[in-house]
């Protein structure tokens, strides 16, 4: 399916959630959505049969220095089909809700974004850190990120 | 009397002295001048045995262990140095940390460092054990070196290293240990 016609699609299921359509440039094409309806876009993009998106292939963090996103790319296993969605949020409070009930496998993946960028996710089964220690202090892949001087006496 | 070379005494230790050592003559209350003889053999035999069944840890963290696997499996052979892999620190002599430390897993090699039995010994095998290597800049979560957590006898360097060098830390070790005086007077 062509990026332009699913983003018309959703564009008339959702209307002001979803914002844009990012295609230049970046394959496969980013819809860009509201970080608080991405729950619900999710569990469409999965269960409507012209789109059936049954992958979550990544879910990822970024920081753009003035706001955060979260980054979902999408594959189709049963139309061959792929699309990133992605959701801007303020650096204030980075939060929206989980899709982990749409997808087992963002569990893993938002535990990580949790834990390096320090996205919260609303409603997650199980958000822990998953890479670094349980006590650690701060989220290293933030680009205002200090690091500390020592870790458990230990030199950083 | 001069020693006749077809009809001399054999080689060996000589006859007993003719007048026993009387007691508290000796300026120290230690052993005697001939036991230091017995004592540097018993040092020579227990390093040998020490340097010959060295069963190091099997501590793979990262690509180095693979060079490690190689280094024990058939083409290299560590077997024949009496190096051989054990899965318990309580059966380990060596300890061989092949791989990058993380301050998550730095806890753990402490702990199974304190579990090996003495006398133990620590090989730091590569770049990232050495001294963090790649990581050493701009790196919150590597270790800069092993031996900031434990004491180091032999670094091999590399990144990571072939197994002849492995091989070649192990035989440096031996040399160690072959050094090493466990009895005998002090001073």
């Amino acid at each position: 399916m062509e990026a332009q016609v699913l983003f018309d699609t959703l564009k008339g299921k959702f209307g002001d959630a979803v914002v844009e359509l990012q295609g230049e440039g970046c394959s496969p094409a980013f819809v860009v959505v509201a970080p608080a309806s991405v729950q619900e876009i999710a569990r469409f993009l999965r269960d409507d049969p012209a789109l059936s998106f049954d992958s979550l292939m990544c879910l990822s963090g970024v920081d753009y220095k003035e706001k955060f996103a979260v980054a979902y790319h999408l594959h189709s296993m049963k139309h061959r089909h792929a699309i990133g969605m992605k959701a801007f949020l303020p650096r204030e409070t980075p939060s929206l809700p989980t899709v982990d009930d749409v997808w087992p496998a963002a569990n893993f993946h938002e535990r990580e974004a949790f834990d390096l960028f320090g996205i919260v996710f609303e409603g997650s089964k199980d958000l822990r850190r998953i890479l670094l220690p349980e006590d650690w202090e701060g989220h290293p892949l933030r680009k205002d990120y200090k690091y500390p001087d020592f870790y458990h006496g230990i030199k950083v | 009397m001069s020693p006749d070379p077809a009809h001399g005494q054999p080689p060996g230790p000589g006859p007993p002295p003719a007048a026993p050592l009387a007691h508290g003559s000796a300026p120290s209350p230690g052993l005697g001048p001939e036991a230091h003889v017995m004592v540097g053999n018993a040092d020579l035999f227990v390093n040998w045995s020490r340097k010959s069944s060295l069963w190091y840890l099997l501590f793979a963290t990262a690509c180095c262990g693979i060079e490690l696997m190689q280094a024990g499996a058939s083409r290299y052979d560590m077997d024949r140095f009496g190096a051989v892999f054990r899965a318990t620190p309580r059966q380990s002599d060596l300890m061989l940390v092949a791989g990058t430390i993380t301050h998550k897993m730095a806890d753990r090699v402490k702990r199974l460092y304190d579990q090996m039995p003495e006398p133990k010994y620590v090989i730091s095998m590569g770049s990232c054990a050495n001294t963090g290597g790649p990581f050493y800049k701009d790196s919150y979560c590597v270790v800069k070196g092993v031996d900031l957590l434990i004491p180091v006898d032999v670094y091999i360097p590399g990144c990571p290293p072939r197994p002849e060098a492995l091989i070649d830390g192990i035989m440096s070790l031996q040399k160690i240990i072959m050094r090493k005086k466990n009895f005998g007077a002090k001073a």
